[in-house]
């Protein structure tokens, strides 16, 4: 690496190397039985360099010569865009905890143990159904690197358990699944599994809905499929800078419920996505981006930033070495104050979504979603009456986030990026066959 | 690394284990992308990418590794076996297939990955310039890559295959804005490595652009069932993602539930339906000689006339369900063990035009262009990128973009008319278990679909 920047820095002004090595040890259930281990070991490299004022890139997994490397780099910084910023100093990391070394000190043998725990209480309870589980447990090692001075690495463990079942009746199809991520040790699969039996007890009938606006309580995993992709792009500073974002322009204005809020918060103890610093080497930090429904900040990296005249809210993400751009670390809208049962006993006719397929397909960009109910349930007076099939939902997250009803008073992570409660909108459109 | 230099020492070293079944594969390869956001050029770079993988059955289960450092191959080897062991509960076997020794080359007549950027530049600075010329457009996004891949499939059985392959891509999507509304039309376009195939596109991305703005003042379809008819572009995404998936076996061989359903003989679809998916058709994205199980690629009938007659297998499956392999193994990079997935698939034409099948429409929709789909086997949902109302025969408005959902089985069976106009559509990607895009094509002529749910307000 050492060597890389300084070979790159006399071709350029300013350079930068990003290493990524990484350790995956995941371990795969198929068909309700162990079907494979696996270890995936990557070495992943990226240099970005400011030469003649211009943005260069270039990156390699595996091994490359470096003179090969700088010369990418220097190819596109022919043509890269003009660098509106410089690369930071020196910092000293906050002390946000994200490695464990509990993780690496679990076995094999306990992961398939843990799988086997996921797994049979659901075949248990569901005769037919077929199970798959993944435990898995990751290192990763990042190390930053700038003609500056700046050093920034930081070691994380992730550990994460899923069980995910397929129950198939006639042509019927049920999907059910959970799953949980932390940097620490995950070994007490109850919850996960309580979730699972619960999936699978309300769908065990089937219920209708009619073709028409109707109130919805979307679960956390509903939350995510539905809203979070609009608003990932929504509050991404580059599509703010380039106009496309709606809610670009309306900084400081009301646009949502008042109960609702939002915060990019990659700073939270050992929550999948926390980390010190972003991929820039920037210092993580709590970023408010809607409170009590008004519009607050967007999200930035370093060019973007210097391109908005703003600073970088420490959001510059690489994927696996990839080019930065702004992204969130983790999406965390606080709860509010209403139990499920008492939002589900306020509802004469209605639904629950808990996950929606090929939502994030639509105008996204717009805030719109539009999406087959892939698992929710009816609510008939104040009852939840069954599993609603062949239903198809659709809105616009800016229409019907202006007004919420009531947000659940407990928050739930889903997918690593998202913490969120039960939200209960009043109407949105529903057509069904 | 040298890839075929390692690929030689693993040769001779997969023959000294004591495993079931042992296989490895290696690859290098190298990428450019650019990207436009706006007016300019945002990004641009360049990327290698050297690594390989081992894996190993033994009584029945997997251990795989993978790796992009070639230090201690022994070890590694020797891990995936170990691993394997450690599952000993699995029931997998593989089928037999001949020892292969083989090099594919791929026709190209220049990498596209050593085209000098400033080519590329050039013409989709044009490309931006006509976007950019159309009145109300907020901003574009244009993404540019082309990739070269040498890729290596060593077995212990004496299978020592290499081939190469190069992609092109470009994704084109202009954003036009007004009063708060956002609306968005989108090209894409992928071929096997031919720059000079996404030159003089010009007129169809001048129109792409006008769409996005008519979309801002375009009326929403109201939700409910119509009768749809679907575009070449659009009819292939259904075809792969509504049926398709379900035509992959490691979906089917381990739940008899769906093996029931699934079962070959079964009737599908009216006497004009063939589905088609092979990597032997030749020169599209989905197609390459071996599959990443060193299976040489074939042709498959997944139905034919209406009947259910085949479906796509590994290995694995194959030897599971007692079918012929297919060579349908693939891996999207070393990262990953291969599964099984589609590569060219398709509706086979008829002899419908698209005049006839509208002409008797009195209200219905003609859904157009590829946006995104998905499916959970049984459910599908597919998202059109325009649509158009359909108003007693005649192809009427311009509407916002629709999605359509249903049941594949429900609605295969209410496709009524296959038109004569094939059309194959390399711009796709496909993922599936975390590997994702892989290269695939699908096509299908213009199809006519009775009683689809389309969402709307």
């Amino acid at each position: 690496m050492e060597e890389i920047l300084e070979l790159a820095h006399q071709f350029a002004e300013e350079a930068e190397v990003f290493q990524v090595i990484s350790e995956e040890l995941p371990v795969h259930f198929e068909a309700n039985r162990l079907k494979a281990i696996q270890r995936k070991q990557s070495t992943s490299i990226s240099l970005r360099i400011i030469k003649d004022g211009r943005l260069g890139y270039a990156a390699a997994s595996g091994e490359i010569e470096p003179r090969t490397l700088i010369n990418y780099a220097l190819e596109t910084a022919r043509f890269g865009m003009p660098a509106r910023f410089n690369f930071p100093e020196p910092v000293q990391l906050p002390d946000i905890a994200v490695f464990d070394p509990e993780v690496n000190r679990i076995g094999t043998a306990e992961m398939i143990d843990l799988g086997h725990a996921l797994i049979e209480p659901v075949i248990k309870s569901t005769p037919g159904i077929v199970c798959d589980a993944a435990v898995s447990r990751d290192t990763l090692m990042i190390r930053l690197i700038n003609s500056r001075g700046c050093r920034a690495e930081y070691q994380k463990t992730t550990f994460g358990l899923g069980v995910s079942g397929t129950l198939v009746r006639d042509t019927d199809m049920l999907f059910v699944g959970e799953g949980q991520e932390s940097c620490r040790p995950i070994r007490d699969t109850k919850a996960i599994v309580t979730t699972v039996l619960r999936q699978l007890e309300l769908a065990r009938n089937l219920a209708t809905v009619p073709t028409r606006s109707l109130p919805v309580i979307f679960t956390p995993d509903g939350v995510l499929s539905a809203f979070v992709p609009s608003l990932i792009s929504a509050f991404n500073g580059k599509i703010v800078l380039q106009g496309a974002s709606p809610i670009g322009k309306r900084q400081g204005e009301k646009l949502f419920d008042a109960k609702i809020s939002l915060y990019d918060d990659p700073t939270i103890e050992y929550a999948p996505n926390s980390r010190p610093c972003d991929d820039e080497g920037i210092v993580s930090r709590r970023t408010p981006l809607i409170e009590n429904g008004v519009v607050r900040n967007f999200l930035y990296d370093l060019q973007t930033a210097g391109q908005a005249g703003t600073r970088s809210t420490g959001n510059g993400s690489r994927g696996r070495g990839g080019l930065v751009s702004p992204a969130p670390s983790a999406f965390i809208i606080p709860p509010g104050e209403a139990t499920f049962e008492e939002m589900v006993k306020d509802i004469k006719e209605g639904l629950i979504i808990e996950q929606l397929m090929g939502a994030e397909q639509g105008n996204v960009l717009g805030g719109e979603f539009s999406g087959n109910v892939l698992l929710g349930y009816k609510i008939e007076n104040g009852e939840i009456t069954g599993r609603v099939k062949n239903t198809m939902v659709s809105g616009n997250i800016y229409q019907i986030l202006k007004e919420v009803i009531a947000l659940g008073k407990t928050a739930k992570w889903v997918g690593g990026i998202l913490l969120a409660p039960h939200i209960y909108v009043p109407a949105v459109s529903v057509a069904s066959k | 690394m040298n890839v075929v230099e390692i690929g030689h020492e693993l040769a001779d070293l997969l023959r000294k284990y004591d495993a079931d079944y042992l296989e490895a594969h290696l690859e290098e390869s190298r990428s450019s992308h650019l990207t436009y956001r706006g007016k300019e050029l945002e990004s641009t770079d360049k990327t290698s990418a050297v690594g390989g993988n081992i894996r190993a059955l033994v009584k029945g289960g997997w251990g795989f590794v993978s790796f992009n450092s070639p230090d201690n191959l022994k070890a590694k080897i020797e891990q995936a076996i170990e691993q394997a062991r450690f599952v000993s509960s699995g029931e997998a076997r593989v089928e037999h297939v001949q020892p292969v020794v083989d090099t594919v080359s791929e026709n190209i007549a220049r990498n596209p990955v050593d085209i000098p950027l400033a080519e590329k530049k050039e013409i989709l600075d044009e490309y931006n310039s006509v976007i950019w010329s159309t009145p109300k457009l907020q901003t574009s996004v244009i993404g540019y890559s082309d990739n070269y891949r040498k890729y290596l499939y060593i077995n212990s059985m004496g299978s020592y295959i290499e081939q190469e392959r190069a992609d092109v891509t470009l994704r084109i999507t202009a954003i036009a804005a007004d009063n708060g509304e956002v609306q968005q039309a989108g090209l894409s376009l992928g071929n096997r490595g031919d720059f000079n195939r996404i030159k003089n596109l010009h007129q169809q991305i001048k129109e792409m652009a006008q769409r996005a703005v008519d979309m801002l003042t375009a009326p929403h379809v109201k939700g409910g069932e119509y009768t749809v008819v679907l575009d070449p572009v659009l009819a292939g995404v259904f075809i792969h993602e509504a049926f398709g998936h379900l035509s992959e076996a490691d979906h089917v061989y381990e739940n008899p539930q769906l093996r029931e359903i699934m079962t070959i003989g079964k009737k599908f679809g009216c006497d004009e339906l063939n589905v088609v998916d092979g990597a032997a058709v030749a020169g599209l994205r989905g197609s390459y000689r071996y599959d990443d199980e060193g299976v040489p690629a074939t042709k498959t009938y997944l139905i034919r006339e209406g009947v259910l007659t085949g479906r796509l297998h590994s290995r694995e499956t194959a030897a599971k369900m007692h079918e012929g392999l297919t060579g349908n193994a693939r891996a999207i990079s070393y990262r990953f063990p291969p599964i099984v997935r589609m590569t060219n698939t398709y509706i086979e034409p008829r002899s419908t035009s698209f005049e006839e099948m509208i002409s008797d429409i009195k209200e219905g929709i003609y859904a157009r262009n590829w946006y995104g789909g998905t499916t959970s086997m049984e459910m599908f949902t597919f998202s059109a990128g325009e649509a158009y109302m359909i108003r007693n025969g005649k192809i009427a408005e311009l509407l916002r973009p629709v999605t359509l959902t249903g049941n594949v089985f429900v609605t295969l069976k209410n496709i009524d008319a296959i038109g004569n106009d094939l059309d194959m559509n390399e711009g796709g990607g496909c993922g599936k278990g975390g590997q994702s895009p892989l290269p695939v094509s699908n096509g299908s002529p213009h199809i006519r679909i009775q009683h689809c749910l389309v969402g709307g307000r």
